[in-house]
């Protein structure tokens, strides 16, 4: 790969963690690798920006709240002081801001690998019940709720998932518990919610990528092995299971999917039953876990990104495990000043640096 | 017995499972490690019981037992199934 900047997004490493330093890690992954990478936060605590050995420089950028306008002037400022070749956005709530703004990025000489507007409305947890129905997808039942008394009135069987429409997700047992999740899902992510039936089986995630045509370059399978309180997969292995990447296939296609996406399965191996639950529109938070298995599903994206012909992946280690850690970072009270007064850090020399 | 889905597991000689489908791990004794080869290789549950008791001296009844137990455990890990008898 040629000597390129690439910013990546979603660098908040908590947790629960942003994809963003998941795929750092993994376009570093390749010994081969030249060039900087940057990262684009939200907060100037937000750890990526530290990771002096795997981030170049990073900068604050605005809240998806703020639109637009405001994004896209942020990102010329940025643009104008450290050229970016490419731009990957990974966290939901930014996306259909970036999506937005994907032509005019690309005037400005940074490519970008996204969905179009019309695919990533149709995965939206609130419709994807129907677009799973229209391409004979198994799909749990699943009601938009925009207030309490809708869920005084669901037709619904206890438990049941009061879900928020970007994150977060409860299992609650009673009409009173759903209330309370109601209560705390609108407050965080706003309206609707939607509930959703609860399907007893075992839960598979699927880290995938589609090239715009219906082709999917590359599927890896994951089963979490430990959760954290939030249920974020803390450790996971690779498995193999056709029935998962064929469901996936499917789904690229009928979606004519361009770009990244975590396909969530919950299966009951017994029956033979499996049923989609969520399309994610980025790489998980995992997503380190392809490369390791074989498939460099964030190098094959920049390499789609800047319009090389790039081939299917054929295969994956299956038993790959990745655990993850917590370790501090150190930085100085400059760093964090720099952040907070200019917006900006510039670390030093991470690896793969060339210039 | 069908032992279609043992065909697709993982095991090492140190008795550690892996099942592909799920990720599900595992780790069985020197004679479980025995009994699952022997599985693996589609012996009927007689001849396997045969081995058993040949294999490690032991009475036929304790044997056959033991072998239920072994099945039963296999069943709820999902990796052996009941024969389905279409009548």
């Amino acid at each position: 790969m040629k000597e390129i900047c690439i910013a990546v997004t979603g660098i908040n490493a908590t947790d629960n963690p942003g994809p963003g330093c998941g795929i750092i890690r993994s376009l570093r992954y390749n010994p081969d690798f030249r060039g900087r990478i940057i990262g684009l936060a939200y907060d100037a605590m937000d750890p990526g920006n530290f990771l002096s050995d795997h981030v170049n420089a990073s900068y604050i950028i605005p809240y998806p709240s703020q639109g637009i306008e405001v994004l896209l002037s942020a990102i010329k400022e940025i643009h104008r002081n450290d050229p970016i070749d490419v731009l990957i956005p990974s966290l939901d709530a930014e996306l259909l801001n970036f999506i937005k703004i994907q032509s005019e990025l690309s005037r400005m000489g940074i490519r970008t690998f996204l969905p179009g507007e019309e695919g990533f409305k149709m995965r939206s947890k609130n419709v994807l019940a129907e677009f799973c129905k229209s391409n004979g997808i198994t799909v749990p039942s699943t009601h938009c709720i925009y207030s309490i008394e809708d869920i005084y009135h669901l037709n619904m069987n206890y438990p049941l998932y009061i879900k928020g429409l970007f994150y977060d997700a409860y299992l609650v047992h009673s009409y009173t518990e759903a209330s309370n999740a109601f209560g705390i899902l609108c407050a965080r992510w706003g309206l609707p919610l939607l509930a959703q039936e609860y399907i007893p089986g075992e839960e598979f995630d699927i880290v995938a990528l589609g090239d715009g045509r219906g082709e999917t370059i590359g599927a890896v399978p994951m089963k979490k092995m430990s959760l954290t309180e939030k249920k974020k997969a803390w450790a996971g292995i690779t498995i193999e299971n056709p029935v998962l990447i064929e469901m996936t296939k499917k789904i690229v296609k009928s979606l004519c999917w361009r770009g990244p996406l975590e396909v969530e399965i919950i299966a009951n191996l017994e029956s033979q039953k499996y049923y989609l639950i969520e399309i994610n529109p980025r790489f998980p938070a995992w997503c380190f876990l392809a490369p390791g298995a074989g498939q460099n599903l964030p190098e094959a994206l920049v390499r789609m990104a800047l319009e090389e012909d790039i081939l299917p992946f054929e295969g994956y280690q299956v038993g790959k495990l990745f655990v993850r850690y917590s370790c501090e970072v150190l930085a100085d009270l400059k760093d964090i000043e720099q952040l907070l007064i200019q917006g900006k850090l510039i670390n030093q020399a991470p690896k793969g640096k060339t210039s | 017995m069908v032992f279609d889905r043992l065909k697709q597991i993982a095991i090492s000689d140190t008795g550690f499972i892996f099942n592909p489908l799920n990720g599900d791990m595992f780790q069985v004794n020197s004679t479980g490690l025995f009994l699952l080869e022997k599985c693996k290789q589609e012996q009927s549950v007689e001849n396997i019981l045969d081995a058993l008791v040949e294999e490690f001296d032991v009475e036929k009844i304790e044997a056959e037992k033991d072998l239920d137990i072994f099945f039963k455990q296999l069943m709820m890990h999902g990796l052996l199934e009941k024969e389905q008898k279409n009548y």
